[in-house]
């Protein structure tokens, strides 16, 4: 049997109310109320896609030992690099074995179930075989846009597997069209959208219902058959045409996160199955459609085995985890859509020596570190010679991966002076779990969130943007530990 | 077993410029300042200087790299000028050159100097650059120098469990009295008292440490000519030596960064390179003996911790010693009666000369009574360059016969 392993959500802590947007560009584009309902969520200004869809894969792969993947995949529509695999800085950051097979799936937003479907036919091509599937937008529309109203940031992954499958693949049904709703070209920042009506009724409201019609004549279904349906949609008038396809039923249709997240572009589909999966019942029927480019419309059988992964995981507890970011400008900023004066610290020229990274890239980027085999002392980085002073044996690291063991706080403060988009600089030194020390930088916290001996996690981020040579490097930092949603 | 140093070298002659934003000086224009100055201290010409060890830090944007710019500006005469960089304690590094250059016996006479031109950088506080290596560029903090001495406030809160009130109550009265003692001293960067409400309640840089927890940063250079006793008792028979009594520096070995012994509220350097320098000097008990201290009070809070790496506060004492007095300019151990980094300011190449500078001069009796210690036996310098898990320190010892 082949299927769903296990799934993870991510959404990021800051969340803007779109009344804010309204009352901040209402002015130039009064339209922009009808959308003007619940918030969004954004990423902080250390996030991006790569780092959305590795929080979403570390959700997922909680508890998963990650020499069993065999395959990661990667869907946005947002990466940072154009050659530079985006998928290997996730599979890095996973700290999965490096013999494997990685790949990017780009420019669609059917794009995360697209690399989905690929990684089920990897997964049934090779017996025993696991791929794990990461797939976050951060997509941007200009200031006063209804995408700017729309759009929200954030991810979902799903692992994929025949053992232990939580939600049997049972078929899939995919359209494909060049119908341009949305665009951007290669070298186009804001998303630029064709007349709405024509994108309602044609698009979501044609594609999504040939999709599913398909994939029930094809296998002999009815649209009223499934327990659970997951789509996105932001239009209302749409939704609800396509709602009544699938008949009465309580909790039925997965409500689209429009609300408390926005539209997450190739994510939201993963996101919305990853939270559907949270209350799912084993024997449910569950159709996962995407829309973009067409659409991909796949179909699971919920196992037995889902209550082992309703542990927590998923989108819940980061959708609990929340702040306000109760100013636009700032939110601005955050995108790169209005230049800040960071003052001299803010335009040091910091370069990225590529063969020194390469030679540190596992402590980097899966902040891999050492344990001693002489003395058993754990430690970041590993180098040569073991920290421990009554040791000191040279070459006896053996690799662990700390990126999920998470810590506590040692020192800390925030800093004024430091160039940073969300001052003041929060960082300090936090212990790991099981030995070793390091300072940090601290995320999606302020100072007075911190004290000495709190627990932490560790969140995958941008360290600095080198505008200069349009490089993104990435690191980790500390974020207060998320509290479980029971 | 080696013997140390005590004894055997003797400050011939001193010098200091006024340290501050001299915007019409360059670096050079500085270093003939306190060149000239300590040449006319020791009663000697330039062409007696036989080798000079330079002190100063930051390279980019400044002297630049090696002994050139230094020894151009002076135009010395071909001699030997070697250019030391260890963080803040590279001035006293420079010291330790030319201190081992005579004791050693290879020359009889030697400069030791420091010098950094700050105001030119641009920034406020120190600038940033990649000065813990290209890994951490990579992977390090977005930190700057208050909010990794700032963490020592927190573990220190932690550690004792003391209230961080308490710890902000300490260390403002460790920027008033320097405050207080700056404002009397000419040369001082910031000569303005200040009031206790006016440091507490000062814009807040790093958690718990506000701007005037933090020192000044400053134009200036410091120079020290340093020989034998021997030699000095014949140049100067009328005026008593101050001698070096003892000189030592710790470098971190990673552990602090990396492993989990340290106590965070401490700095592991200061206490194994104190210890060793009172076993140097022959001091046996340092809060009995210790007559007064330039230590390197970069913020506030380093000045507190200091009082206890010392070993001259009981551990978790310190608050209470410099609330009750003890470190004032009238307290038992006068602690930066020059005004220190915090109002004399912080060249960081010449800093810890500057702080000799002071030592030589009280041992003397040079200084009017107003901010003259009284009777001084031993007196004491300390920096520490670099950040609280991973730095230098240096601590010399001097005493005057």
């Amino acid at each position: 049997m082949v299927g769903i392993t296990s799934f993870g959500g991510y959404v990021p802590r800051y969340r803007l109310n779109r009344m804010i947007v309204f009352g901040s560009m209402g002015w130039l584009n009064p339209v922009i109320i009808t959308n003007a309902r619940g918030e969004k969520a954004v990423a902080n200004f250390d996030e991006d896609s790569i780092t959305m869809a590795v929080a979403a894969g570390m959700d997922c792969l909680r508890g998963v030992d990650r020499s069993t993947i065999d395959a990661v995949y990667y869907a946005t529509t947002t990466a940072p690099y154009k050659e530079r695999q985006n998928a290997n800085i996730v599979a890095g950051a996973l700290g999965v074995k490096e013999e494997i097979r990685t790949a990017d799936f780009a420019a669609s937003l059917k794009s995360g179930t697209t690399a989905l479907l690929s990684a089920l036919e990897f997964t049934a091509a090779n017996p025993g075989a696991n791929a794990v599937v990461c797939a976050a937008d951060c997509r941007l529309g200009k200031m006063a846009s209804t995408q700017e109203m729309v759009f929200g940031d954030g991810g979902g992954a799903l692992a994929v597997g025949d053992t232990d499958v939580i939600a049997e693949y049972k078929g899939c049904y995919s359209v494909s069209y060049d119908f341009v709703d949305h665009l951007r070209g290669a070298k186009t920042k804001y998303d630029r959208m064709w007349e709405e009506r024509w994108i309602r009724d044609l698009g979501y409201g044609g594609f999504i219902p040939q999709a599913v019609n398909g994939l029930c004549a094809k296998y002999g279904l009815s649209p009223t058959d499934f327990d659970k349906v997951v789509y996105p949609c932001y239009y209302g008038g749409a939704r609800k045409k396509i709602n009544a396809m699938f008949g009465e039923g309580e909790g039925k249709v997965q409500d689209d996160m429009l609300a408390t997240v926005g539209d997450t572009g190739a994510g939201h589909p993963l996101l919305m199955m990853s939270a559907a999966l949270e209350t799912a019942q084993p024997g449910q029927k569950i159709l996962l459609v995407s829309f973009g480019s067409g659409c991909d419309a796949v179909w699971f059988e919920v196992t037995d085995a889902i209550a082992k992964k309703q542990d927590g995981r998923g989108a819940s507890r980061w959708l609990a985890r929340r702040a306000d970011l109760d100013n636009y400008q700032k939110y601005l900023v955050w995108r790169g859509m209005a230049p800040p004066e960071m003052g001299l610290r803010g335009e040091v020229d910091k370069e990225t020596r590529w063969s020194l990274v390469w030679r540190d890239h596992k402590s980097i980027l899966g902040l891999w570190g050492g344990k001693c085999k002489a003395c058993g002392t754990q430690q970041w980085p590993a180098r040569r010679m073991c920290v421990n002073p009554d040791c000191g044996a040279v070459d006896q690291m053996e690799e662990v991966y700390l990126a999920d063991k998470g810590g506590t706080v040692f020192t800390y403060t925030g800093d004024m002076l430091s160039a940073s988009l969300n001052p003041p600089a929060v960082y300090g030194t936090i212990s790991f779990n099981g030995g070793g020390r390091t300072v940090l930088d601290f995320a999606d916290c302020t100072v007075e969130d911190v004290a000495v001996g709190n627990p932490i996690e560790f969140s995958f981020r941008k360290k600095f943007y080198d505008s200069k040579r349009d490089i993104t490097n990435y690191f980790w930092k500390a974020i207060p530990a998320v509290e479980e949603v029971k | 077993m080696a013997e140390g140093i005590r004894d055997k070298v003797a400050i011939l002659g001193m010098g200091c410029t006024r340290f501050g934003e001299r915007w019409d000086m360059s670096g050079g224009d500085l270093l003939v300042e306190s060149l000239m100055e300590a040449l006319e201290d020791a009663g000697i010409e330039k062409k007696d200087l036989q080798a000079a060890w330079l002190g100063v830090h930051i390279d980019e944007i400044n002297i630049g790299k090696g002994g050139t710019y230094a020894s151009n500006a002076m135009h010395l005469p071909f001699i030997p000028v070697s250019r030391l960089d260890n963080f803040c304690a590279s001035g006293t590094e420079a010291f330790r050159g030319a201190v081992y250059g005579v004791a050693s016996g290879a020359c009889d006479i030697a400069l030791a100097i420091g010098v950094e031109k700050l105001k030119d950088t641009g920034y406020g506080g120190l600038p940033d650059s990649p000065a813990f290596g290209q890994e951490m560029v990579m992977v390090g903090p977005n930190a700057t120098a208050p909010g990794m001495f700032a963490q020592l406030a927190t573990a220190y809160a932690a550690k004792h469990n003391i209230p961080m009130e308490r710890v902000k109550e300490a260390i403002t009265h460790i920027s008033w009295k320097s405050h207080q003692n700056g404002a009397k001293n000419p040369r001082a960067h910031l000569r303005k008292a200040a009031t206790k409400e006016q440091i507490a309640g000062s814009p807040m840089i790093a958690y718990p440490l506000g701007l005037f927890d933090c020192c000044g940063v400053s134009d200036g250079s410091a120079a020290a000519i340093v020989t034998t006793p021997e030699i000095a008792k014949k140049l100067k028979p009328n005026d008593p030596l101050v001698r070096v009594k003892a000189l030592q520096i710790a470098v971190s070995s990673g552990e602090e960064a990396a492993y989990d012994k340290w106590d965070g509220a401490s700095v592991m350097t200061t206490r194994v390179a104190s210890k060793r320098a009172y076993d140097e000097a022959g001091i046996k008990d340092p809060r009995a003996e210790v007559s007064m201290m330039e230590v390197h009070d970069c913020f506030s809070i380093t000045e507190m911790c200091t009082m206890e790496d010392l070993w001259i506060s009981p551990e978790g004492g310190a608050p209470e010693d410099i609330l009750g007095g003890f470190y004032d300019l009238d307290g038992q151990i006068p602690c930066q009666p020059d005004g220190g980094l915090k109002c004399f300011g912080h060249p960081i190449g010449a800093s810890g000369i500057r702080m000799i500078f002071e030592m030589y001069n009280q041992l003397l009796g040079r200084w009017p009574e107003d901010r003259a210690v009284k009777d001084p036996k031993f007196g004491l310098t300390h920096n520490l360059g670099g950040v609280p898990n991973n730095n230098v320190c240096s601590i010399a010892i001097f005493g005057v016969d």
